[in-house]
């Protein structure tokens, strides 16, 4: 039936691999090989562009608002400087995963929480997690080491074949690798029918119910999700410094990832990982002009990118691009930036 | 005939008012039944009732012989229990081809499936096909549906609660807001919505009802007035007086 086989081509629409995602991938891959010398920047951004994915999974796909999202970064990056310094699990990859189901368990557990109520209350409750386990960490130094962190981690070699290097080149590498993974991960899930039962539940939870979307447990699912990325990208931390420190659960570092997201916009998954780039390039820019004025100009960045609109902005970073594609490819291959109205 | 949606005793009060008295309706197999009451006569409160939105304070509703009183609202559509809403609600940044989809997902079980792509399933994709070829909606089916003009969107709301496959529709007031020019088609689909499928019609347009419904309820003040055929119903002198005023009714 024709009708039915071009349903499924427009249904796949969305999940079809562009030409851009490509490249935008290849581009990063790249810089890995042409800044030999900025790796820890670089991998600063990676897990930036990681912690930024798990709250777009929640925010630009769920519609949960957290300001609270470091609470799993911290429990992460804690787990995982742990495990490696007892030597409890020395390979580094297990160890991240360990890590990143720790923070999955405290997700699991605090979503009951966080689905019930409206975004008001989302804010405080998250913040309010937050800060409870900044507090714990402070309060049992001496399993955290209280506010001196968790000093004298020594990671091993990955697979125990790749030991990190003191310039960063297998941090960056391995920061990389997982990011990818756990990008493909959360690309095949946004687009399966789950992802898109999300999508309707932050368009209209009211109509979601009525076609028998069971909405609290969708929201508890994605909210567990986001929790183990979120730990990942705090293990990822602790396991390319070789430090955790209470910082890991500070306020400004959940609040920096909205900023990112608003940067870099919801809901199509590349926000994050654009809006980290842009965020931390912004943050050397200004604090190498002015180091002490350097969030003023961020925050009229952020300022002129809510009044002007983000579409219009990529629009215009688009433009020259496709300038050139249309030239090679011909009109259809334009690269576009597909986003649902933040 | 079989019963298939019933309410007994049916009490809500919200606060000291009480919006729905002691009302026990009876639904039977593969009727065309009306609800209508004049403004304020709480007919909205008894579908967010039915379809387990609202709670009720006391009473009991059966879907099909079964309790149903206190499952949450998702339940009761897989039973077989779907509405469309007086003022739609449809998800604004999705398109019609997904807003369908997922209802079929939904019901054919693989809506929690977060693996499997969108779109790769044959006889999903066959039923989003025929269901936006029979709403008239195949032509827009990519666009968001924010965009889509009114008369779309009301076709789209009811396609939704037809791919749940409902054994029960709840149509509440399905031509309300929709221009005249496009009215023809809501009208046209609801007439030939299958005869399985038994439809309780909420609706203030008289014409529509008294076209459509062979069985009509009347509410007053959340408690029941009168029930019966059309006929019947509007010659009652008591519907005439407290809702259709002193105005004869063409039948």
């Amino acid at each position: 039936m024709s009708a039915s086989s071009d349903v499924g081509f427009h249904a796949q629409r969305q999940a079809r691999w562009h030409y851009g995602e490509v490249a935008f991938w290849l581009i990063v891959l790249a810089c890995g090989f042409a800044f030999p010398t900025r790796y820890l920047i670089m991998t600063d951004i990676l897990r930036l562009a990681l912690f930024a994915m798990s709250l777009d999974l929640i925010l630009g796909y769920a519609g949960i608002v957290s300001l609270g999202h470091a609470a799993f970064f911290g429990v992460g990056a804690y787990a995982a400087g742990l495990l490696a310094l007892h030597g409890i699990v020395s390979e580094p990859v297990l160890a991240l995963i360990v890590a990143g189901l720790a923070a999955m368990v405290l997700g699991f557990a605090t979503s009951f929480l966080v689905i019930r109520g409206v975004d008001l209350t989302r804010l405080m409750v998250t913040l309010g997690i937050a800060l409870l386990l900044e507090a714990l960490a402070e309060r049992f130094s001496n399993i955290t080491g209280g506010t001196d962190g968790l000093q004298g981690i020594e990671m091993q070699p990955i697979f125990g074949a790749i030991p990190f290097d003191m310039f960063g080149k297998a941090g960056f590498f391995y920061s990389l690798a997982v990011l990818f993974l756990l990008f493909l991960f959360a690309r095949r899930v946004v687009h399966s029918p789950f992802g898109l039962s999300l999508r309707a539940i932050k368009n209209n939870p009211l109509r979601a119910a009525a076609i028998g979307i069971p909405v609290n447990r969708r929201l508890i699912a994605i909210y567990t999700l986001a929790a183990f990325y979120a730990g990942v990208a705090g293990a990822l931390f602790t396991q390319t410094t070789a430090i955790a420190s209470l910082d890991v659960f500070a306020f400004e570092r959940s609040a920096d990832l909205m900023l990112v997201l608003v940067i870099g916009g919801t809901g199509y998954l590349y926000g994050g990982l654009v809006g980290a780039v842009i965020f931390r390039m912004l943050q050397e820019v200004f604090s190498t002009i002015t180091p002490q004025y350097w969030q003023f100009w961020i925050g009229l960045v952020l300022v002129v990118i809510v009044l002007v609109g983000r579409q219009r902005l990529h629009r215009w970073v688009l433009y020259l691009p496709n300038l050139v594609i249309r030239q090679i490819a011909g009109r259809k291959a334009i690269v576009a930036v597909p986003e649902s109205d933040a | 005939m079989t019963i298939v949606l019933e309410t007994q005793n049916l009490e809500k009060q919200f606060g000291g008012l009480r919006v729905t008295r002691d009302l026990s309706l009876k639904i039977e197999q593969g009727a065309r039944h009306a609800l209508i009451g004049p403004n304020g006569a709480g007919k909205t409160t008894v579908i967010n009732q039915l379809t387990g939105v609202l709670k009720p304070n006391s009473g009991r509703i059966l879907l099909e012989g079964q309790d149903i009183t206190d499952l949450p609202v998702h339940k009761r559509v897989l039973r077989g229990l779907s509405r469309t809403f007086q003022i739609n609600q449809l998800y604004p940044d999705l398109t019609p081809l997904e807003t369908i989809g997922l209802a079929v997902s939904e019901r054919l079980g693989h809506g929690g499936d977060w693996w499997r792509r969108m779109g790769t399933r044959s006889d999903v994709n066959g039923e989003i096909a025929d269901l936006l070829a029979g709403f008239h909606l195949l032509d827009v089916m990519n666009e968001q549906t924010v965009t889509l003009p009114y008369g779309k969107q009301r076709l789209l709301e009811i396609a939704v609660a037809i791919a749940a496959k409902p054994r029960v529709l709840l149509l509440d007031e399905p031509a309300a807001g929709v221009p005249e020019s496009e009215r023809h088609d809501i009208l046209a689909v609801v007439g030939a919505l299958p005869r399985d499928v038994t439809v309780l019609l909420i609706e203030h347009d008289m014409d529509l009802v008294f076209s459509f419904a062979d069985r009509i309820s009347v509410l007053v003040s959340g408690a029941l007035l009168t029930e019966g055929p059309p006929e019947q119903v509007a010659r009652d002198p008591q519907v005439k007086a407290v809702y259709l005023g002193e105005e004869a009714v063409n039948v």
